[in-house]
């Protein structure tokens, strides 16, 4: 028998799961720590390659990890202890399998021989959070770990990602077994997640875009999952089709906000123009997007005289919400290579100069406008002036959710991927905060800002003094409307201007907040004073709290009533009482 | 449209409903059934009859047998929410293939006297079901066939004393030499 205890891969559960970190590229880590993850922290104390952020609150954990994840293109890693650790993490698992973010999540469990007694801080972690990630597991045997973190590894960042779990008990963590490294064999045979397009799909999609009069291009988060080269190919796209494009809420960035064949963003707060085309289009090429209920308004009358033509790496989202005519599986990069190929060979640019004028008749609507103020700083104009403050700088965009969420949206440009952070699919009030925290971590020297609201950013405050901590210096943009805003936005429409609970009431002072972290409290009023409080913002080289008070009523259009068309778009202009109540027939009497 | 005040499109769909049944191939591994059941309540999707078992013992291969029914979109979302799970192999729509054979065991206690005995043994006979066990006062009896022939026995067994029925679900075999 050989001597084990010199075989390097001979070591505990624990020393594992830090070396199968490494092996991953792991730099750095979120995490709690918590009775049953004691000895992966005893490891992470011994060692320096794995730099571990210690947060205020698991879910602030997984939101850092997901921003991390988002502004890098790499999985982001949380660490949680058992019980109240990892159901703590159950809201940024579910945030993450909705927008399709690699997280690997690793959960200390009681015991193996208590497993099933009700033991302290014991909870069925693999049952509660099978429903919200991709994949999970509970490892029994030290001798499986290895595989498992492998695996847990491969699941999340390859096919559409998304976040896994890997619950490990503490005997586990304690038992010695042996290692190895990365290898094919730890997935599971049934796991091949289709990346190349089908031949004979591609060529019915080029000669549907070839034959296009009046085509649109709609795309979505997965052009950003798949990478670089997926951003690349789909701008080329435009160029050699000379086709408009608008986006998601999470496909923002993959085409230039700067690009002149850019509509906006679409949906129920997209602007008028990328709504009508994709309402009046013959030929709609979507892109790594899934249909979504914001998206698409009125199911049956969506898009009513087009074909489409529908890339996705997941099966699943293919007639889910919509019937397409031409669904093509695999990852949008080899997809939209092969299509440019094609294109390229046999199709020359069609002339869609009238379907230009068209939309320049609706971009003429002018649909994102606001009237401005001398007295009330306007939140548009806040992201505006904030957006013209950054231009030219290295900076990544995290939010929460509301109103100030979707004028982040519309008014705030983005030129590249990975810039824009926002909880899309969940809409997690309280994401922004530590999404940012993880985003910083990513990229020290660059300038990282939360568009927040007064109530979101309440939600996860505490993660401020993670910020203060590691020297993030991360800028909290808070939108100060003193309401929750998008909240009161549907109760004057639907709910008889009855603003039950959605009043601000007893705010803390952000500025007395922010010293109390140790951080830097900033608070502005006045128009005429906002460009100057927004440069000094950007200046200070600490964590910022920006009590930024603005118009306490505004709302946020253009809009799409529920159970209406994208031509039937609420416009600000017709936004009066009378033209919102006959927008919203069918709903309660209205203000 | 009218609709109440709500923050989602209210939609009615009205494609029919089909009764599908699907054979999922799965890696045998713990937690594999919770997660396709799990799938089917979370997603509201219906699940008419459910049967599980290792198939290739070896290879920890199991089978599960649903039978679902649903519109022919929300049919072939379930195939492509099958199918993307981590341990599932493959999923065969065995309807749509139109040559599978579909068959269910039942045991069925019946309990009487006199001519509803002999009544119940006469149908017994002609649905070729077996008495696996007798008391003076009752039978069990043991029937295979489709869903439909099993549903006729058990109606017609009611009126002559029908105590309990133990049935196995659906499980489905595509016809001819290849297998799946
Ligand atoms: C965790 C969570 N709870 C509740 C909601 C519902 N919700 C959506 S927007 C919103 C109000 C947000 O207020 P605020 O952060 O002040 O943003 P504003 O709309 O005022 O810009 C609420 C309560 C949510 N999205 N997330
Ligand atoms: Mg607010």
């Amino acid at each position: 028998m050989s001597d084990k205890s010199h075989d390097p891969n001979q070591m505990t559960g624990a020393a594992m799961i830090v070396r199968a970190l490494i092996d991953h590229g792991v730099t750095d880590i979120f995490g709690y720590p918590g009775g049953a993850v004691l000895p992966i922290y005893d490891e992470i104390f011994q060692q320096s390659e794995v730099q571990h952020i210690l947060v205020r609150h698991e879910q602030g954990a997984g939101h850092a990890a997901e921003g991390y994840a988002r502004s890098t293109g790499k999985p982001g890693v949380a660490l949680v202890t058992s019980g109240p650790g990892a159901t703590n993490m159950v809201t940024p698992l579910t945030d993450a399998l909705m927008d399709s973010i690699p997280l690997v999540c690793i959960s200390g469990q009681v015991p193996t021989h208590l497993i099933g007694n009700d033991a302290f801080q014991e909870c069925d972690t693999v049952g509660i959070t099978r429903p919200c990630t991709k994949h999970n597991w509970l490892v029994r045997d030290v001798n499986d770990l290895a595989k498992v973190l492998h695996e847990a590894f491969y699941v999340a960042t390859t096919g559409r990602p998304g976040p896994v779990l890997v619950d490990v008990p503490k005997d586990v963590q304690f038992a010695t077994g042996t290692y190895h490294p990365p290898r094919k064999s730890d997935v599971h045979r049934s796991y091949a997640p289709r990346v190349k397009g089908d031949a004979t799909q591609i060529r019915k999609a080029v000669s549907l875009l070839a034959g296009a009069k009046r085509p649109v291009i709609y795309s979505g988060g997965g052009v950003i999952n798949s990478g670089p080269e997926a951003t690349k190919l789909l701008r080329e796209l435009v160029e050699v089709t000379g086709f408009p494009i608008t986006s998601t809420l999470m496909g923002l960035g993959a085409y230039p906000a700067s690009g002149k064949n850019w509509l906006g963003m679409l949906g129920m707060h997209g602007t008028y123009e990328a709504n009508m085309t994709m309402h009046d289009c013959d030929v709609m090429l979507c892109v790594g997007a899934r249909f979504d209920d914001r998206i698409t308004g009125r199911v049956d009358a969506f898009s009513p005289g087009s074909k489409k033509i529908h890339i996705d790496i997941d099966p699943s989202s293919i007639n889910k919400n919509i019937r397409v005519d031409v669904p093509i599986i695999g990852d949008c990069a080899n997809i939209l290579g092969d299509i440019l190929q094609v294109f390229k060979a046999e199709a020359k640019k069609p002339d869609i100069k009238s379907w230009w004028q068209q939309i320049a008749q609706w971009r003429a609507r002018n649909s994102l406008y606001y009237k401005k103020s001398n007295d009330v700083i306007l939140p548009q104009h806040a992201i505006q002036s904030l957006f013209q403050a950054t231009r030219g700088k290295d900076t990544y965009i995290t939010t929460e959710v509301g109103q100030h969420q979707m004028w982040a949206a519309q008014f705030f440009g983005f030129e590249e991927p990975h810039r824009w952070m926002t909880s899309g699919g969940l809409g997690t009030m309280g994401y922004g905060l530590p999404a940012a925290v993880g985003v910083q971590v990513a990229h020290p020297n660059s300038l990282v800002i939360d568009i927040a609201g007064d109530a979101s950013v309440q939600m996860t405050m505490q993660e401020m003094s993670t910020a203060v901590q590691y020297e993030l210096p991360i800028k909290i943009f808070i939108l100060n409307n003193q309401y929750m805003g998008m909240v009161r936005q549907w109760q004057q429409l639907l709910h008889g201007n009855r603003l039950s609970h959605s009043y601000s009431e007893a705010l803390p002072d952000f500025v007395k907040l922010a010293e109390a972290y140790g951080a830097v409290g900033l608070q502005v009023t006045k128009p005429a004073d906002l460009d100057g409080a927004i440069t000094e913002m950007i200046a200070v080289k600490r964590p910022v709290l920006f009590d930024c008070r603005v118009a306490a009523l505004e709302n946020c259009f253009p809009m799409i009533p529920s159970g209406k068309a994208h031509n039937e778009m609420l416009l600000p202009e017709q936004a009066n009482d009378e033209a919102t109540a006959k927008a919203f027939a069918g709903g309660k009497a209205l203000v | 449209m009218n609709q109440p005040a709500s923050a989602y499109f209210i939609e009615e769909r009205h494609d029919p409903n089909e009764t599908h049944t699907l054979a999922v191939l799965v890696q045998n591994e713990p937690g594999v059934l919770a997660r396709v059941i799990g799938l089917f309540s979370g997603r509201g999707y219906n699940i008419e009859s459910l049967t599980v078992s290792e198939t290739e013992a070896q290879k920890h291969l199991s089978r599960i047998t649903i039978v679902t029914t649903g519109t022919p979109m929300v049919i072939a979302q379930i195939k492509h929410q099958l199918d993307r799970m981590i341990p599932v192999y493959q999923v065969v729509d065995m309807t749509q293939t139109k040559r599978s054979i579909e068959r269910e065991l039942a045991m069925v206690k019946v309990r009487g006297q006199g001519e509803h005995r002999v009544e119940a043994l006469r149908l017994a006979d002609a649905f070729r079901a077996r008495v696996i066990d007798a008391t003076t006062e009752s039978f069990v009896f043991e029937i295979t066939g489709n869903t439909d022939k099993i549903n006729q026995f058990i109606d017609l067994m009611r009126p002559l004393g029908l105590v309990e029925v133990s049935r196995t679900g659906v499980a489905a075999i595509g016809r001819g030499p290849e297998g799946m």
